[in-house]
């Protein structure tokens, strides 16, 4: 617990936003540390970008506080903030080349030709561009103006780096390609990254600490690991990879109760026959002789996925079951379910972040 | 499909011929001949040796200039305001409304506001100050050209500005610049176009205005546009008259020309 003591380099309090009577942010609290890759995922709408406009100074909080390394910057202008932009559009200046537009932030600040000329050199290269610098902006492919985004807001030498989904408008496979390009940057760079993106699979896959946003909330904050096994709530575990989310009874401590069976578990501290939701992934079911299996189902549909098939199963109770299984079933057998006593996540409805990790804490603790 | 387009054309191509490109024709040809009807380069050679010709020409540029960077100078912080307005579009029909109102009328009504016992007089007459001389003078001929130009100058500046991305200013000042920085760097350089366009659409006009220069600057202007005028109906004199035309078409055209879109244009990224 030693982070405690450590002053977060950006942390919002009760941050608040409202148009009118729309509540974009619902005092949303979260703390930023140094040289970390951050992700604020969450679907269109849920606030997330809007809390990168916080950040920046592109809009002022109505209620709560916003500090940077301790300061409050409530009402401080962008154009003072340690921290800088890659626009969704990228946001390039039409009116300058690519050099020009890299120089930008550094001649504003009244930096001497040579040292302007360094910078802008170095961020070329970094984003591998050095050959571009006499182009026009409208002279460069998507991908290209990407970069020269990044590499402008990086010339200004920011302590933290705003990403607004800029990976968006490009193609699957150049997007995958910038995923591991930007993460791998920001681990060169040192500097925080905050990205913003509503693509889950991104998300895991870049960061070292996502929140998850919905409806102007943090609904969960955690590793990519914590979050995808121990989603807090239906939204969660719905929104990062695919879930198979049934009705369930907690019997008692490590023994919960779906689909009219009692299963073994490694969740605890719930009432007694409390209701509960359970989860369990896709990847984690696999396809038995009914005999072998704990739970009985009948092949309902089943799609070919590429490196796996999807198939759909339903329960004796009537829940549906989604398997990503590497062999394919005939549809209308009956097949078993198998799975192990860690597999099964079990979700409390409506339970906070902060009751969910002292649940977490006090059971995991006795072990 | 080919045809039935070419059928909408032709009206146009019509109205084309018969009231741009047979006018024009006849004006150099008339530029081009004598009284007597014989070709000569006469013309040319008495408006170049004349020095009152080549005074009104300098005149006439002059005033187009004044009245140009006048307008430009009001007009540009006009339309930057109106675009950062709320309720632009209404505002924008304010500055429109004045040129829904004809030419001749908006002239009137300065010949009464400037006249010696117009509304300016009696303003100023409430603080002590005698009448003074205000139509018939230079002055209130650019006042008056001004006044009726501005809007053409308001509203390309307007679009220009208006089509600027918000992203973009949003970006200038994430990377540390202030609002005059941005206004220099970013706002002023991509509004150009509309700069342009709105410097062409007074000035080119502003060459040959007759009618604000006869009302307003009495006989105190003379310009070309004035000259055309009286060579054509008090001298009779319609060759000389036709040869100031063809010099005020080529000043216009080199004005359209020194004026243009450069190929590395704003306008040409949106077009992708």
């Amino acid at each position: 617990m030693t982070e405690e003591t450590v002053q977060p380099l950006i942390e919002f309090k009760n941050v608040s936003l409202d148009y009118g009577e729309t509540k974009v942010l619902k005092k949303v609290d979260l703390e930023i540390e140094e040289g970390k890759f951050y992700t604020l995922l969450g679907p269109s709408g849920s606030g997330k970008s809007t809390i990168l406009s916080l950040i920046s100074g592109r809009l002022q909080p109505t209620g709560g506080d916003i500090l940077i390394e301790g300061k409050n910057v409530n009402s401080l202008p962008s154009n003072q903030r340690k921290v800088n932009t890659v626009f969704q559009n990228y946001a390039l200046f039409p009116n300058m080349n690519v050099y020009d537009n890299v120089a930008f932030g550094p001649s504003i600040k009244g930096f001497s030709k040579k040292k302007i000329d360094q910078l802008v050199k170095s961020m070329l290269k970094l984003v591998k561009l050095d050959d571009f610098s006499d182009r026009e902006i409208s002279e460069i492919s998507g991908g290209q103006q990407q970069r020269v985004a990044i590499a402008r807001a990086l010339a200004n030498q920011p302590k933290v780096l705003l990403l607004d989904e800029p990976l968006s408008a490009l193609d699957y496979k150049l997007r995958k390609e910038m995923q591991s390009e930007l993460r791998e940057l920001q681990q060169r760079l040192g500097i925080t990254f905050i990205f913003v993106t509503h693509d889950q699979e991104e998300a895991l896959a870049m960061s070292d600490w996502i929140f998850v946003i919905n409806d102007g909330k943090v609904e969960q904050s955690g590793s990519p690991v914590d979050i995808y096994d121990e989603p807090i709530n239906h939204f969660v575990a719905n929104f990062i990879g695919e879930a198979n989310i049934v009705p369930g009874v907690m019997k008692e401590d490590y023994l919960v109760s779906f689909a009219g069976k009692d299963f073994k578990n490694v969740d605890a501290g719930m009432r007694t026959n409390e209701r509960v939701e359970v989860v369990i992934r896709p990847e984690d079911l696999d396809i038995v002789v009914p005999s072998r299996g704990k739970l009985q189902v009948t092949i309902e549909d089943q799609s070919f996925r590429g490196d796996s098939y999807e198939i759909t199963a339903i329960d004796d109770a009537g829940n549906e079951w989604a398997v990503q299984a590497t062999n394919p079933a005939k549809i209308g057998q009956r097949r078993g379910l198998k799975f192990d006593p860690e597999d099964i996540h079990i979700m409390r409805l409506n339970e906070s972040e902060e009751d969910f990790d002292a649940r977490l804490e006090s059971y995991e603790g006795e072990d | 499909m080919k045809k039935g387009k070419l059928f909408f054309a032709v009206l146009y191509v019509l109205w084309l011929a018969l009231f741009v490109v047979v006018p024009i024709a006849l004006l150099l040809f008339q530029s081009l001949t004598s009284e007597s009807g014989q070709l000569t380069l006469n013309n040319f050679v008495s408006y170049f040796s004349s020095g009152t010709y080549l005074r009104m020409t300098f005149n006439s540029i002059f005033y187009a200039f004044l009245i140009t960077l006048i307008t430009l100078v009001i007009s540009y912080p006009t339309a930057y305001l109106l675009s950062q307005l709320k309720n632009r579009q209404f505002w924008l029909l304010l500055v429109i409304l004045p040129t829904w109102i004809n030419l001749l009328l908006k002239t009137y009504a300065f010949i009464g506001l400037l006249s010696r016992d117009g509304t300016a007089n009696s303003f100023i007459g409430l603080f002590g100050i005698s009448p003074q001389q205000l139509l018939f003078t230079d002055s209130s001929f650019v006042l008056v050209s001004s006044y009726i130009e501005i809007p053409f100058m308001i509203l390309p500046i307007f679009n220009a500005l208006n089509e600027i991305d918000r992203d973009l200013v949003q970006a200038s000042r994430d990377l540390g610049a202030n609002s005059w920085q941005t206004l220099w760097r970013l706002i002023i350089p991509l509004s150009m176009p509309g700069v342009k366009s709105g410097v062409q659409s007074v000035f080119i006009p502003s060459l040959s205005l007759f009618m604000i220069t006869r009302l307003i600057g009495g006989n105190r202007v003379i310009t070309l546009g004035t000259a055309i005028e009286e060579l054509f109906l008090t001298t009779q004199n319609w060759h000389m008259g036709s040869t100031i035309g063809v010099i005020l078409i080529i000043a216009m055209v080199a004005t359209m020309v020194i004026t243009r879109e450069r190929k590395k244009s704003v306008l040409r990224r949106g077009g992708k």
